[in-house]
């Protein structure tokens, strides 16, 4: 206490000099800094990157997809029976650019039934930068983070359950149109519901969060992000597990089986008759035509 | 009754035959004879000839995946808890832990994973089934497609048929026992299968599953017809077709020496039971081969059933396939009759289609009898062209088969071919009447040009490849005799005979019986018949021989393998003659119809003989 005290003291004796103010100027400069930068929200920071972004998605967009979606993402109609150009992308959120762009369909090849995945035209900053833009068109659900659908911070009695849970809910859920192994299936018309397996976790979050072209929207309503996550981790699982039953053709249920068994096993019984057929007995070694 | 051949002489060469000394072999099958007398009996049968060609192995495919049926099935047996009991999977496979299932899904999964061998078993008993009932079916087409099923084994062509539509019940019992959710949702359908037989639909439905669908008895009952009832009936129909083969005596190629009186060939023992045993182990071993290499029915990857739940890609086993597409493409047609749904959409493809195209199948021979009225035996086949409108019928059925089974797949056609399942189902519904007709139409056109091809190569000689070029110019190709043999093959089928129906009045003027039905008889064996060539008669095979000697005469040099100067002057320089073309075929002569294989054809003994 007399410590603190005769230092104050030692301080307070140069209260009066010019540089005082200066100090204490400096010093409140200093704090609310110091407090702002800890305190303050993040996106303070980005503000003036984040509307560079926007504005380098808009010309992005301007360039590559108003021509269906218009010039402001309102979408177009067709003046001809009244088909739909490009729907409205207000309100479709990030995710749903970033799972379309991202995978390459879109923009679309042509079109058609369905849009078709290809290698993505954008790069991934270029598809930051789109996402950017449409997000601020209105509100829509975000690009997920890695944490929303990676069970790496469960622990393995949490994981194992979470892979089961995940399984209930693909076979209920997924499966009537991608297949019981995330094969892919048929939709009327030329639609399809693509293979699932080997695609990227966030493509397949996105997906169920923002319910692309024929597909459901999963909303966190309905399936909770949790369940999300649960689904990808049983999907995941499906692939890091060995193919217990040997080459698993195509993961397509019967038809590839009896498209095996015939040409396979049928083409092979078969040939393998011609070749006893054709070994005819002979008594010496040098071949007896019969 | 025994008797003691040992004394006797067992030769006809001028040194005596000596009793051979006695081995364990010998004593043990003395030993057995004394007691069971199956010398006698077997005797003959083991000396049993049965013809060489690879087609007669396919009934063969057949058989033996049944034993292999049997065995990993009673394999099967042994861990597989018919019940639909509740319980809570606790086993090896992490995914499912902890989920309620029928007791019977979850024995699978413990076949699957916890019982040694018992995945590769399971799989083998799948594949298994899968060529079991393809065999048949290759099987079928071969007797057919021959002639095999005339007149005297029209009634093994019946069990025939019989056998495949019960191999086609027990493999889809089969597929319905574990209880997953593609089982399940095959069971799910037959259900509606069967709730679709107007006003009594429901009742048989309710007495098949004790109650509303699913219920707790059905895995029992599939159960119980799947191990006992099907394979039993299968079982003493396989023997009885084994035993009309032995009985029947095994058909055969014509050829010199192959009468309808006699079989070529070898005996039971010792080639064909090496050659047929042989095959059972090459069958065994691609069934073993495929249970351990390729997936079949991954159970683990369905789930349980439930009713709630069916996934893309459900369809069933191949044997099945063709029912299932024709209900996928049937227009949804139903009506409703003083209260009661007639669903002609499930009805029609499923219950209607399959009786009628079964029946048909098993009325073919007769059918065909009946046109033809053709009541002799036959043991020598035919080859298919030589019975056009037959081979033409077989493949428009095919067709038509292929065409239902294809759109059973329709969505996998549509996913792998980026089609739109709405197309392919429209152009199936109008192919698979279409189709038919235009394969029919081509297979007769084509087999009757193959006939006149071979009259050709009779009465021409075949095409030798040498092409001459006269002195004006011109090119032509020089033909060459046929070898008597293979003439002999080729004329060895009967003439074909279009019945012409009476005048439908006997001789007191009165109608005839039958007289109509005579006439439809007779349009009916015309189209048999009437367009079919007929071999050549013998004055016009002896005016080509004629021909054909006189340019021999004209023309030397034939006497000898074709060098590629038997029309030009080569002979008259010389410059050393160096063969242009091996023998063809067989010499003239050969063919005595001996059962050994030496006699006949001509030894090419170049490429044997090292140092030549």
């Amino acid at each position: 206490m007399r410590l603190l005290n005769r230092s104050a003291g030692r301080l307070s004796r140069y209260r009066r000099r010019p540089i005082a103010g200066l100090a204490v100027l400096m010093f409140g400069l200093l704090l609310t800094g110091s407090l702002y930068a800890a305190f303050s929200p993040a996106q303070a920071g980005q503000a003036e990157s984040d509307e560079a972004l926007v504005a380098k998605g808009r010309d992005i967009f301007i360039v590559g997809c108003s021509t269906c979606h218009g010039l402001n993402g309102e979408g177009i109609n067709s003046s001809r029976d009244g088909k739909i150009l490009g729907p409205s992308l207000i309100g479709v959120g990030a995710a749903a650019v970033d799972f379309q762009v991202g995978t390459g369909r879109m923009p679309l090849a042509q079109p058609g039934s369905q849009a078709q995945r290809k290698p993505p035209v954008y790069t991934p900053d270029e598809v930051e930068a789109l996402a950017a833009y449409v997000a601020s068109l209105g509100v829509g659900p975000a690009i997920p983070d890695e944490s929303d659908y990676s069970i790496a911070g469960l622990s393995e009695q949490e994981r194992e359950e979470a892979i089961v849970r995940g399984g209930q809910i693909f076979l209920t859920n997924c499966t009537a149109c991608h297949n019981f192994e995330g094969s892919g299936g048929a939709m009327p018309r030329g639609g399809y519901a693509p293979k699932i397996r080997g695609v990227d976790p966030k493509y397949i979050y996105e997906a169920m969060l923002t319910g692309p072209q024929a597909m459901d929207t999963f909303s966190n309503g309905n399936l909770s992000p949790e369940e999300k996550r649960d689904v990808i981790a049983y999907l995941q699982s499906l692939e890091d597990q060995p193919s217990y039953s040997g080459f698993g053709l195509g993961g397509m249920g019967p038809v590839s089986e009896g498209l095996f068994a015939w040409l396979f096993g049928i083409g092979l019984c078969v040939a393998f008759a011609v070749w006893i057929a054709a070994h005819t007995t002979r008594s010496s070694k040098s071949k007896v035509e019969a | 009754m025994s008797i003691d051949t040992s004394k006797v002489a067992d030769t006809n060469a001028t040194t005596p035959a000596k009793a051979s000394k006695p081995n364990p072999v010998g004593a043990a099958a003395g030993w057995a004879d004394d007691r069971l007398g199956l010398a006698t009996a077997m005797k003959k049968q083991v000396r049993k000839v049965f013809p060489d060609h690879w087609s007669f192995m396919l009934g063969e495919i057949a058989l033996w995946s049944f034993i292999v049926l049997l065995l990993t099935g009673v394999f099967l047996t042994l861990w597989f808890t018919p019940s639909m009991g509740e319980t809570t999977y606790e086993g090896s496979y992490n995914q499912l832990r902890g989920i309620q299932m029928s007791e019977a899904y979850a024995s699978t999964l413990n076949i699957s994973f916890d019982v040694r061998g018992g995945l590769l078993m399971r799989q083998m008993h799948h594949w298994a089934a899968m060529l079991f009932v393809a065999a048949m079916m290759v099987h079928l087409l071969r007797v057919f497609f021959t002639g095999a099923h005339r007149k005297p084994r029209e009634l093994n062509w019946v069990i025939g048929c019989l056998l495949l539509i019960l191999g086609t019940l027990e493999g889809f019992t089969g597929y319905s026992l574990p209880d997953d959710l593609l089982s399940g949702t095959g069971i799910r359908a037959a259900d509606g299968f069967i709730k679709a037989t107007p006003v009594v639909g429901t009742y048989m439905s309710f007495f098949l599953f004790g109650g509303e669908f699913p219920g707790e008895a059905i895995i029992p009952r599939l159960f119980t017809v799947h191990v006992l009832l099907i394979p039993g009936i299968l079982l003493a129909l396989v023997g009885a077709h084994m035993l009309l083969l032995v009985y029947h005596k095994h058909t055969q190629w014509p050829g010199p020496g192959r009468t309808e009186q006699n079989v070529v060939g070898y005996p039971l023992l010792p080639i064909y039971a090496a050659k047929a045993g042989g095959f059972f182990f090459v069958v065994f071993g691609v069934i073993a081969l495929m249970g351990a290499l390729l997936s079949i029915n991954p159970v683990w990857k369905f789930g349980p059933y439930d009713p709630s739940k069916v996934t893309a890609g459900s369809q069933p086993d191949w044997y099945m396939g063709w029912p299932d597409g024709a209900l996928r493409i049937m227009p949804g047609i139903e009506t409703h009759i003083w209260g009661t749904t007639w669903s002609w959409n499930v009805l029609l493809p499923i219950q209607v289609l399959p009786m009628v195209m079964f029946t048909l199948l098993l009325f073919l021979p007769f059918i065909e009898s009946w046109i033809t009225g053709d009541k002799r035996d036959h043991h020598i086949l035919q080859r298919p062209r030589n019975a056009p409108t037959r081979t033409a019928t077989m493949v428009a059925l095919m067709t038509a088969y292929g065409l239902f089974w294809a759109a059973g797949g329709n969505d996998i056609i549509a996913i792998k071919l980026h089609l739109s399942i709405n197309h392919i189902t429209y152009f199936m519904r109008l192919m698979v009447f279409l189709g038919p007709v235009i394969a029919f139409w081509i297979t007769r056109r084509w087999c009757i040009s193959l006939q006149r091809h071979d009259n050709d190569m009779l009465l021409h000689g075949y095409e030798s490849g040498i092409i001459m070029r006269s002195a004006d110019g011109g090119y032509s190709e020089r033909h060459l005799p046929l070898s008597e043999s293979r003439a002999y093959t080729l004329t060895a089928r009967g003439r074909d005979e279009v019945f012409t129906p009476g005048t439908g009045v006997d001789e007191n003027g009165v109608a005839a019986r039958g007289g109509r039905l005579d006439k439809v008889r007779g349009k009916l064996s015309a189209l048999m018949y009437a367009d079919n060539v007929q071999k050549p008669t013998r004055a016009e095979l002896e005016e080509a021989r004629h021909h054909a000697e006189h340019e021999h005469a004209l023309q030397a040099g034939l006497d000898h393998p074709a060098s590629g100067h038997e029309f030009d002057d080569h002979a008259l320089r010389t410059a050393e003659d160096v063969p242009l073309r091996g023998a063809h075929g067989e010499t003239a002569g050969a063919g005595s119809g001996s059962t050994s294989g030496g006699a006949g054809g001509q030894h090419d003994d170049t490429d044997e003989q090292p140092g030549h």
